[in-house]
């Protein structure tokens, strides 16, 4: 264990449920590990609903019903109720494939509070590529059918050089739908996006302008819409505060009953991350070597370690730190006191010098078959 | 956007007003937002339920805590309250 005195743990907050890696689409930056197809294996019910209960109480209290796509779940509005019953405040992140209205109107019988639904870009054409399915114009009466039944409606586009230069369209589209929140997700480069970055890094060029076509949007709808902007942190000279810090507020729980305190945490070596059949929220929480990995601040190297910034970004991204510098101790290299920030200018350049090449290279979609070939 | 008197005030159906028993305070619930309040915030919120105006609710916290001059306090932080969306007007 990393952190060698007393550390004052907070509880968890935030549970996000990764009810099943099951899909039908295939997002080519999809945030689950390359691996997944190894993982088939899901929760009982019965499982849930006791990881559910033990989190509770806790104090965890914001839920997040995602996956892969958690409808595919027969039991999803069970649990919905099951969580309601406890006082979560639960949300559903979902692509909206196969969501009806029957369906809507019966997850809100059982207490659901909101839907994110995810749209992949402005335009049907674009949308369908890249979910690797025919799903533009279901999503558009999703999110129709979400709004008419009384949910606070949350679109949730994730941004990427395939669809930067939409970012006229897809705020008009957000307007249009009526969308209470928009969440502007910036692409964060790990699973498949890790592996398809030179084809989705946008330019710095590309950010800034979109950044600013999205600020006088903010501004416009002020009262209306509340825009959550997931900041493009490549272009940043200082490293995201990630998950707020290492087990301090977010609990992932992966669809076989892995415990992570970061839902990229499986790709760290060394961790051996709880699963839930085995231990409880409370000793996964407060005792395994997982959560207390990265907590506090002993596990820092320089510049990290003297920096007076650590106790507001926490030295950044740990898998990142990983992925770039081999070394998950080390700073997150977007730091500009990073003696390996020359890694992200790096990628910055490979990414642009890719959008510039003739042919670029075909983006690899997110499904069993590839999952497969990659392990 | 300021309170109006003559209007009754609500708290919003997309957010969710909630004790939370193991922060031992009152918190405000929206998507993937969480707000902890203070004990007169939880105060005043609570007494928005679409059945007073701006005047009873501070009468009835006055006569709450046996306490004059809450006036300003009080419209002040609805006036917070209704740009952050937490309450509505009809």
């Amino acid at each position: 264990m990393a952190g060698s005195d007393k550390l004052n743990i907070t509880p968890p907050r935030w549970l996000l449920a990764e009810l099943s890696y099951k899909c039908p689409l295939q997002c080519p930056y999809c945030s689950n590990p390359l691996d997944y197809a190894k993982y088939p294996h899901e929760l009982s019910t019965d499982d849930w609903k006791r990881v559910l209960s033990q989190a509770r109480r806790m104090g965890a209290v914001q839920l997040g019903f995602s996956g892969g796509e958690p409808l595919t779940r027969q039991d999803l509005s069970e649990l919905v109720r099951y969580a309601r019953e406890l006082g979560y405040y639960s949300n559903l992140i979902t692509s909206g494939y196969g969501l009806t209205e029957e369906r809507i109107i019966e997850l809100k019988q059982a207490g659901l509070d909101h839907i994110q639904v995810s749209i992949q870009a402005s335009t049907q054409e674009l949308n369908d590529h890249l979910a690797g399915t025919t799903t533009y114009q279901h999503k558009q009466e999703v999110a129709k059918l979400v709004k008419k039944h009384g949910y606070p409606m949350v679109l949730c586009v994730v941004i990427h050089r395939q669809n930067i230069h939409q970012m006229p369209q897809i705020l008009e589209m957000a307007e249009n739908l009526g969308a209470d929140y928009l969440e502007l997700a910036n692409t964060q480069y790990y699973g498949w996006a890790h592996l398809n970055r030179d084809a989705l890094l946008p330019t710095r060029e590309q950010f800034e302008k979109a950044e600013k076509i999205a600020q006088a949007f903010k501004e416009k709808v002020a009262g209306k819409m509340k825009i959550y902007y997931v900041v493009p942190d490549f272009h940043e000279d200082r490293p995201k505060a990630c998950m707020n810090g290492w087990g301090t507020t977010f609990l992932t729980i992966a669809p076989d009953g892995t415990a992570l305190p970061c839902h990229s945490a499986r790709e760290l070596p060394g961790l051996d991350c709880p699963n839930v059949n085995d231990f409880s929220i409370e000793q996964i929480w407060n005792e395994s070597k997982a959560f207390n990995f990265f907590r506090g601040t002993d596990w820092m190297q320089e510049p990290c370690r003297s920096c007076d910034e650590k106790h507001k970004d926490f030295g950044g991204c740990r898998c990142q730190a990983y992925l770039f510098n081999n070394d998950m101790y080390s700073t997150d290299p977007v730091c500009s006191k990073s003696p390996e920030r020359h890694r992200i200018d790096a990628a910055i350049a490979s990414a642009r010098e890719a959008s510039l090449a003739e042919t670029e290279k075909p983006l690899v979609f997110r499904n069993s078959k590839n999952s497969k070939q990659l392990f | 956007m300021t309170i109006n008197p003559d209007q009754p005030i609500s708290f919003s159906p997309m957010h969710r007003l909630q004790w939370e028993e193991a922060q031992q305070k009152f918190v405000i619930l929206y998507p993937e937002g969480m707000v902890e309040l203070n004990q007169s915030s939880a105060e005043i919120l609570q007494l928005c339920d679409g059945s007073r105006l701006l005047g009873q609710i501070v009468a009835d916290l006055e006569a709450k805590f046996a306490t004059a001059g809450l006036t300003n306090d009080i419209t002040n932080f609805l006036n917070v309250a209704l740009q952050n969306g937490w309450i509505r007007q009809a």
